[in-house]
């Protein structure tokens, strides 16, 4: 502790040396990670110019506007008429995001109460590896597990006619999307002071009240972001859907029917097309349309993150 | 150290230069040439080990729009190529397209085992599938009931639009002038169809034959009400009296290179021949 103290004064110097030393390098490290954090954000332009570039022929020449949100036919390879309707795919896209999410919103919140308030060190860390494993596992296995191991149980258990339909598919996604909200869940709470904690266990509340009364409100917008995050990560999701949902082009009349979303519309049939065909922009318009969802979910969500660091 | 280094990198030059002498020859497109095209390639290896085939799937139109971006060597196809597709090759590579029959498929259509149908004429496949079909419910077909078969209803299992399957199925079952009905499940790979008929009591499907397998019943097909019904098998698609077969199909852009040239040709060599009848197909005539 002494021997600190003395030799403190020298330190300062020694720094000043250093950095003159090391002067270039850092401005080197410093523009590279520069660099790199705008990168992302040329990144993101660029893919939005190349979709908006190859979207483009069509939205100017084939489109029809009311066709295209109001239609209910997508049938590209028609011999009678072709056709690009969304509003069955945007549909289904929306039921099985929204259903997954009803599912796995308060799963993986309760969950992430738990592995952060409730539950023993040794146990959490466990917990939080098997997780995390469920976000390991890829996205076709997840469709094969879709058709062969919950299309059957779905038959039985609700005596409907066919398995592959918009619960399925809100099932599967529900758990792809649980890791992702488990976790930022529980960095929410864990960002709230530990004096909130200890200031209500000082005035008798139980754990319980503590975590509804206290922790639930602080890491209200933390938790929200969750959420959205969960939402974002849904609506990309492309394999397990086209396998789960059945990739029927209908308006789903209940959540037992099958459905198809717009991932999974791209990823079928955009092989198909030769480059610049119509089907080939008109895929690429669909990709345009993705993109503005997911750009309004992922803003909302930044939006309640700085909301609540404010 | 350094020295350890160099030797490493030596090694790994020498590595990448025994590699470099084997040719790889690019080969995609049908999902249901797939399966025989690996089987082929992989017996190829034992043949001339100097060539390589890399061998994906993603469906004909996969295939044909990889060979008018001139991507591949060989593109597989389970329908003929079409009209405007060779002209579009020939605009984007300057090269002709050329066709290779290089085996026969019968396309089974196949039900769950606990439904009772046995077989089905093209007419009724057509109620089933086509637009403006009325065949919703079982018992509309030969008045079947199928037991563990919610309402009875009919589930649709289809492949997606880019599938030579999807499209030989359309021109066989309801002519050039017709759409299947929209709202069928358009799966993306022929294992997946049969994987989803075989756990759902209501659906109907199709494939080709070499997918089938005994947890599914595939269906006799008549061509017409008093016509006989024939099962698909590998002599009824030979003698072209099972009605939904066609040719399978291996396009190359331009004159093939000697090394594909050689490859085409040895796909209707006599081993070969045996190697598409045990992966369930059917081998092409002799030309």
């Amino acid at each position: 502790m002494e021997m600190k103290v003395t030799q403190a004064p020298s330190v300062p110097m020694e720094w000043r040396r250093r950095k003159a030393k090391k002067h270039l390098s850092e401005k080197v490290i410093e523009s590279m990670i520069k660099i790199g954090g705008f990168s992302s954000i040329i990144f993101i332009i660029a893919i939005l110019f190349f979709i908006l570039k190859e979207a483009f022929p069509f939205l100017i020449g084939a489109f029809d506007f009311k066709e295209f949100f109001s239609s209910t036919e997508w049938n590209p390879a028609s011999v009678v008429k072709i056709k690009y309707g969304t509003l069955a795919i945007l549909v289904g896209t929306i039921m099985v995001t929204a259903l997954s999410m009803l599912i796995a919103v308060p799963l993986g919140i309760a969950c992430a109460f738990f592995i952060s308030e409730f539950c023993s060190p040794k146990l959490r860390e466990t917990y939080k590896i098997l997780i995390e494993f469920l976000a390991a596992i890829p996205s076709v296995v997840w469709g094969f597990i879709a058709i062969m191991m919950i299309n059957p149980m779905i038959i039985e258990l609700f005596n409907v006619p066919i398995g592959l339909n918009i619960l399925n598919a809100s099932l599967i996604l529900a758990l792809m999307s649980l890791p992702l909200i488990v976790s930022v869940g529980e960095d929410a709470l864990r960002a709230v002071p530990e004096s909130y904690r200890e200031a209500a266990e000082a005035m008798g509340a139980t754990k319980w009240e503590v975590a509804t009364r206290v922790l639930l409100p602080a890491a209200k917008n933390g938790l929200m972001a969750a959420a959205l995050l969960g939402v974002g990560r849904a609506l990309g999701e492309t394999m397990a859907v086209l396998m789960a949902t059945g990739h029927a082009i209908q308006i789903p009349e209940s959540v037992f029917e099958p459905g198809r979303t717009l991932t999974a519309t791209i990823a079928a049939e955009l092989g198909e097309s030769p480059k610049g065909g119509e089907h080939y922009q008109a895929l690429f318009a669909i990709g345009l349309m993705l993109f503005i969802i997911s750009f309004i979910v992922n803003f909302s969500a930044d939006y309640l993150i700085r909301g609540r660091r404010k | 150290m350094n020295r350890l280094i160099l030797v490493i990198l030596f090694l790994l030059l020498a590595a990448c230069s025994k590699q470099s002498n084997i040719l790889i020859i690019q080969n995609k497109g049908s999902d249901t040439l797939v399966n025989l095209a690996q089987a082929w390639a992989e017996e190829y290896k034992n043949i001339n080990p100097n060539v390589a085939l890399a061998v994906s799937g993603g469906g004909s139109g996969t295939g044909i729009a990889a060979l008018i971006n001139g991507t591949v060597d060989i593109a597989n196809s389970s329908r003929a190529i079409k009209a405007e597709e060779r002209e579009q090759a020939k605009k984007n590579t300057g090269k002709d397209v050329n066709e290779f029959i290089v085996g026969m498929d019968a396309l089974a259509v196949f039900i769950h085992p606990s439904n009772p149908l046995s077989g089905l004429t093209l007419e009724e496949t057509a109620c089933i599938y086509g637009e403006g079909g009325h065949c919703t419910h079982w018992n509309q077909v030969r008045n079947t009931i199928v037991p563990g078969c919610k309402d009875n209803r009919i589930i649709r299992v289809s492949r997606q639009s880019n599938s030579g399957t999807y499209q030989y199925f359309r021109e066989a079952i309801l002519g050039k002038k017709r759409d299947l009905k929209l709202g069928s499940m358009d799966l993306s790979g022929s294992r997946e169809s049969i994987d989803l008929v075989e756990k759902t009591p209501c659906a109907i499907g199709y494939s080709g034959m070499g997918y089938l397998n005994p947890r599914v019943k595939a269906l006799c097909i008549q061509k017409s009400g008093d016509a006989p019904c024939i099962a698909p098998t590998v002599e009824t698609a030979i003698d072209k009296s099972y009605p939904i077969s066609r040719e399978l199909y291996m396009y190359t852009s331009g004159d093939p290179s000697n090394e594909v040239k050689a490859y085409l040709d040895w796909t209707q060599s006599d081993r070969a021949h045996e190697i598409t009848i045990k992966a369930g197909y059917v081998p092409a005539k002799k030309r």
